[in-house]
């Protein structure tokens, strides 16, 4: 069996609500700390999105064994496969993390921890000032590393798909134009169609690369 | 290597460039490291006390000076009527408090003109706690936190003088009127000789919300039950001191009167008062029995943010509410990581 091209739907979901909330987040977390008229309301916000970041993040590592994961292009070599593992586990970590430390933190004031208006969550730190400002300072400098690490992964997936045009995004993303057709809709749910799985295989196929750049390459 | 064309070289670089510049920019923007800078943040409460007041290690940045008492409150429930909050269910609740002055210099002398605090946190640290800070004021000098960060400054004593700069006390009279007739009301409830006889109010308005589902707004006082142990004349901590005095010989106790507001009377504007006619309830009875210096893991360690209420209790719109939590939590967080000093009330130092 073959890697697939891309990974699974429910996948990309997971992935792309992760990219939104959790850049949200930190840029409400960023925001509340310099507020004074909005503080209270976008704790509550921030608390809230919080919770369902951890809980996605749950699902997504219990989805992350569920399937193969699509193919690197043949473009990463092997240091940058190295990198490329080692940073989807510290994104994991963090993403993990965070919202933890955000919730024993506001446990540690003594404080309820209320999410969606209403519902308490238990505390799950004991009341502890000296701890709640360990805890509090760490959620400041994985608020930042997350800034870090989401940038140079960014960064590293569009200079792959736009000057190595290895097609690295099309492993999580949703569409795929057609050369001389319109675009696919981005929420389809349905199997790519033929044409466009050929496409894909365009971008992630190495003979095909090869063409392109009119170069030979090595084949794993 | 591969062999790559100027054309997706550039695409690439300004594709990460254009990405980083709005990502890091939003990034910074949030921070306000760029953009306007804004009238006020946490930062500007908090170098104001600073700058006012000098830097304290360890201790609040306001109300610095303290005292830790706990007790009980013995619900009658009469104030279910007006909210569902489990406080007001009949029976006791536990109580842990903090008695204050405010200022942010912990070893400031006692003066009976000082504004006295008292910060309380019931069922803590339970999901039904509910916090309160509490003040011996009839109304809130300040209607806007502006307002009290521009009389903070105005209030800075000038070393030669001992005492605030006139000219800028008579700029911040006439940029802020609200606060010249609250100071008005206030000098017509002159201070009581101790805490044990100061009626601690909530200033602000809150809504109680009962279990039909009814909204009323509310604000609530501690009135006193006893008269105060005279402060002995010429100590440092005559005030905390004739509490401790007073505490050892027995519980100290406040009667909760809510008061009901009525359509015509304001639930943003802290600094007026509410017609004195004005419907009151009898919800119980606050008794605190013992009385302890500050210490690791007791109500030193407590922020007695406002904002932290039951199921029942609702914030106004008034923006006192917003600012106070979010510059509470700011205290908190630097004095949580600072090195501690003793408080200037030592319970077991208190002369008999």
């Amino acid at each position: 069996m073959t890697a697939p091209a891309r990974y699974p739907l429910r996948t990309r979901i997971l992935h792309w609500l992760t990219a939104v909330l959790v850049f949200s987040m930190l840029l409400i977390g960023f925001a509340m700390v310099n507020s004074i008229g909005s503080y209270e309301s976008l704790r509550a916000i921030h608390m809230t999105l919080g919770i369902v970041v951890l809980v996605i993040v749950v699902v997504r590592v219990a989805n992350r064994f569920t399937h193969r994961v699509p193919k690197l292009p043949e473009t990463v070599g092997w240091l940058e496969h190295k990198l490329v593992v080692g940073s989807e586990l510290v994104l994991y970590a963090l993403l993990l993390a965070q919202p933890l430390i955000g919730w024993a933190m506001v446990s540690a004031t003594g404080k309820p921890v209320v999410v969606f208006g209403s519902l308490p969550l238990p505390r799950i730190a004991p009341f502890n000032a000296e701890l709640y400002f360990v805890l509090r300072q760490t959620h400041s400098l994985l608020a930042y590393s997350l800034v870090v690490v989401i940038a140079a992964h960014v960064s590293a997936v569009l200079l792959h798909t736009l000057t190595l045009r290895d097609g690295m995004l099309s492993r999580m993303a949703f569409a795929l134009r057609r050369p001389g057709a319109q675009s696919d809709s981005a929420d389809l749910p349905t199997p790519a169609p033929a044409t466009v799985q050929s496409a894909m295989r365009e971008h992630t196929n190495a003979t095909a690369n090869t063409r392109r750049y009119g170069r030979t390459r090595r084949h794993r | 290597m591969t062999q790559l064309s100027r054309r997706s070289l550039l695409l690439g670089i300004g594709a990460v460039g254009a990405f980083l510049a709005i990502d890091l920019g939003a990034v910074a923007y949030a921070n306000k490291w760029i953009g306007p800078t804004a009238a006020l943040t946490r930062q500007t409460f908090m170098d104001g006390f600073r700058k006012v007041f000098g830097l304290h290690p360890g201790f609040r940045r306001n109300h610095a000076k303290g005292v830790v008492v706990n007790g009980y409150f013995e619900s009658n429930g009469s104030g279910r009527e007006l909210s569902k909050a489990a406080l007001f269910k009949p029976g006791r609740t536990p109580v842990i408090g903090r008695f204050s002055l405010s200022g942010g210099n912990p070893m400031v002398a006692d003066a009976p003109a000082t504004a006295r605090g008292l910060g309380l946190a019931f069922s803590f640290p339970d999901a039904t706690q509910w916090r309160m800070a509490l003040l011996n004021l009839p109304v809130f000098v300040d209607h806007s936190p502006q307002g009290f960060y521009d009389r903070l400054l105005a209030s800075k004593t000038d070393p030669a003088t001992g005492k605030p700069d006139p000219a800028a006390m008579s700029a911040f009279n006439e940029a802020h009127p609200e606060s010249v007739a609250a100071m008005a009301v206030i000098k017509q409830h002159p201070p009581t000789p101790g805490f044990a006889d100061s009626t601690f109010s909530s200033l602000i308005t809150f809504f109680f919300v009962n279990d039909a589902g009814v909204r009323t707004p509310v604000r609530w006082a501690f009135v006193p039950t006893q008269a105060a142990l005279p402060p002995l004349p010429g100590t440092t901590n005559s005030l905390f001191d004739a509490l401790v005095r007073q505490m050892r010989g027995g519980p100290v106790s406040w009667r909760l009167l809510l008061t009901v507001g009525q359509p015509e009377d304001s639930v943003t504007d802290a600094t007026l008062a509410w017609p004195s006619d004005r419907r009151t309830v009898d919800a119980g009875v606050l008794t605190l029995t013992n009385i302890e210096t500050e210490a690791p893991g007791n109500a030193r360690d407590v922020n007695f943010d406002p904002l932290v209420l039951p199921d029942g209790i609702e914030p106004s719109d008034d923006p006192l509410l917003s600012a106070r939590s979010a510059v509470y939590a700011a205290s908190y967080r630097a004095r949580t990581g600072e090195p501690k000093s003793p408080s200037a009330v030592q319970v077991d130092e208190v002369a008999p």
